[in-house]
């Protein structure tokens, strides 16, 4: 038997998108990525006690929130303490105890405990992480193995966590130049890391995944980066100014939310095609 | 050390899936759960065609993705290479079946019977503790385990093999000890070429796929 020279280029059933996580499994990483976010945004800002509590609280709300939609996930709920068994080797183990921990120092820097908004952002910054590993250890599902997916899910809670902050902003006034420039910053990162992802994906994945990923791309590079970037430029260079200047904030903190969750709710619900199946050899049958 | 492992020969599966009916039978597994598939896949284009039949499911994997992924420790590893799922620690977080490259892992939420009726088998081996968490292919360890205890060999004596294999009609799966030299997984894969699944994955499956005689290597 002879092989074409470029091989088969179709070696199996063709990929088809995971059935097993769906938009429970999706509220988890936007809920959970935001509130992380909006945790760390609110150790650092500097608006006094009630935007402090207010901020803090939310951002914890989320993050369970964010449980409770993967709790609903659960075939067996009522064994969901069960997920604190192994911390060792699984993700899904530490985030759970991330957490755990982070909850008790969430309310203790509501609460107004010295050095708890720290602590609490630290083990927010955790949680996002553990959820990120945990998305890219999934090792079947090949938009989600790659290595670069690890930064875009940080990255991207963050940058959600920010655009929650300053989506608030003309309520808790709790919003700085300096942590203006943080979240373009962040925003920025968010769409370079994104071009990488897609870049390093490209031909590795099924089409279909490929077309979900290009739509949501579209909505994240334009209404979740440019708007916002625009809209921050205008605040930072002082184009606009006055009472005007928050509401600008939170437009452009609006649009980077809604285009993150929309980014990331794809990734897990309609880009998460597997390989399908491979033969790296056809039988050989029958005399020669 | 005994490393349980399976062999598939693609120049002979016909595709009867008389192994997956097999396996149905003997775990009682509800429809649309097939613990053991055939999977029919075509290559090329018309006039150069090419068919071939491809049992698949869990590859009992040296490294297996869905063991470290598990937050509750309900997979783990034996020693002599089977992977099995603890049912009564599981809590149907999907994540193993998520992990598993070979699309192996089933969650059930409910229930299911192939006709209105549990039949017999299926009452015999209805087991509640399957429902709403991952299964899987088990490479029949049960019937293994009670072999061996009974001085049996695994892939030798229909007793002690995994049920798919015993109801092979064209011998396409052997079962047995990779690191016996001299059982029968061990001389197929010496004498002829395989392949893994999506061995660039390193996942170290203990499920082979012979393609070609060994001597027609030039």
């Amino acid at each position: 038997m002879t092989y074409p020279s470029g091989g088969y280029a179709n070696y199996g059933p063709e990929p088809w998108q995971q059935t097993s996580w769906d938009w429970r499994a999706a509220g988890n990483f936007v809920c959970g990525g935001a509130g992380a976010g909006l945790i760390v945004f609110a150790a650092l800002a500097d608006g006094g006690r009630a935007a402090t509590v207010a901020l803090t609280l939310a951002g914890l709300a989320l993050v369970g929130l964010g449980l409770v939609c993967v709790a609903l996930e659960l075939g067996r709920p009522l064994r969901a303490l069960n997920v604190f068994r192994n911390p060792l080797t699984s993700w899904m183990g530490r985030e759970a105890w991330a957490a755990i921990l982070l909850f008790p120092a969430g309310l203790a820097a509501a609460w107004g405990v010295p050095g708890a908004a720290a602590a609490a952002a630290v083990l927010a910054l955790a949680f996002v992480f553990c959820q990120a590993r945990l998305l890219q250890a999934a090792k079947g599902i090949p938009a989600w193995r790659e290595a670069l997916l690890v930064p875009l899910v940080v990255t991207t809670g963050l940058a959600e966590g920010g655009a929650l902050f300053f989506a608030g902003d003309p309520w808790h006034r709790a919003g700085t130049p300096w942590l203006l420039a943080g979240f373009g910053a962040l925003v920025l990162v968010r769409v370079l890391v994104w071009l990488a992802y897609r870049r390093n994906l490209a031909g590795t994945i099924a089409q279909g995944a490929t077309d979900a990923l290009d739509r949501a791309g579209s909505v994240l590079q334009l209404v979740g980066t440019v708007v916002p970037l625009a809209l921050i430029a205008a605040v930072a260079t002082g184009f606009v100014s006055g009472a005007l200047t928050p509401w600008l904030a939170a437009a452009a903190g609006l649009t980077a939310a809604v285009a993150g969750a929309y980014t990331k709710f794809t990734i897990v619900t309609r880009a998460g095609f597997n390989q399908g199946f491979a033969l790296a050899h056809l039988p050989i049958r029958g005399a020669r | 050390m005994t490393r349980w492992a399976m062999v598939a020969d693609l120049r002979r599966c016909v595709g009867c899936q008389t192994c997956t009916a097999a396996c149905r039978h003997a775990n009682a597994t509800p429809p649309g759960v097939q613990w053991r598939r055939v999977l029919d896949m075509e290559f090329g284009e018309y006039p150069d065609v090419r068919r071939a039949f491809v049992p698949v499911g869990c590859q009992h994997c040296d490294e297996p993705p869905c063991l470290d992924v598990c937050p509750t420790t309900a997979t783990r590893k034996r020693a002599d290479g089977i992977v099995t799922i603890d049912y009564d620690l599981c809590i149907g977080c999907a994540y193993c079946a998520v992990a598993c490259p070979y699309q192996a892992r089933h969650k059930t939420l409910r229930a299911g019977f192939a006709y209105d009726r549990p039949m017999e088998n299926e009452t015999k081996r209805r087991d509640d503790a399957r429902l709403a968490v991952a299964t899987k292919c088990t490479f029949c360890v049960d019937r293994i385990d009670e072999g061996l205890a009974k001085g049996l060999r695994p892939g030798v004596d229909p007793e002690a093999t995994p049920a798919c294999v015993n109801a092979c009609i064209t011998q396409t799966l052997q079962f047995g000890d990779l690191d016996d030299p001299q059982s029968n997984v061990s001389t197929l894969l010496a004498e002829h070429r395989h392949f893994r699944m999506h061995e660039e994955l390193r996942t170290g499956p203990g499920f082979y796929y012979l393609w070609d005689a060994r001597e027609a290597a030039s």
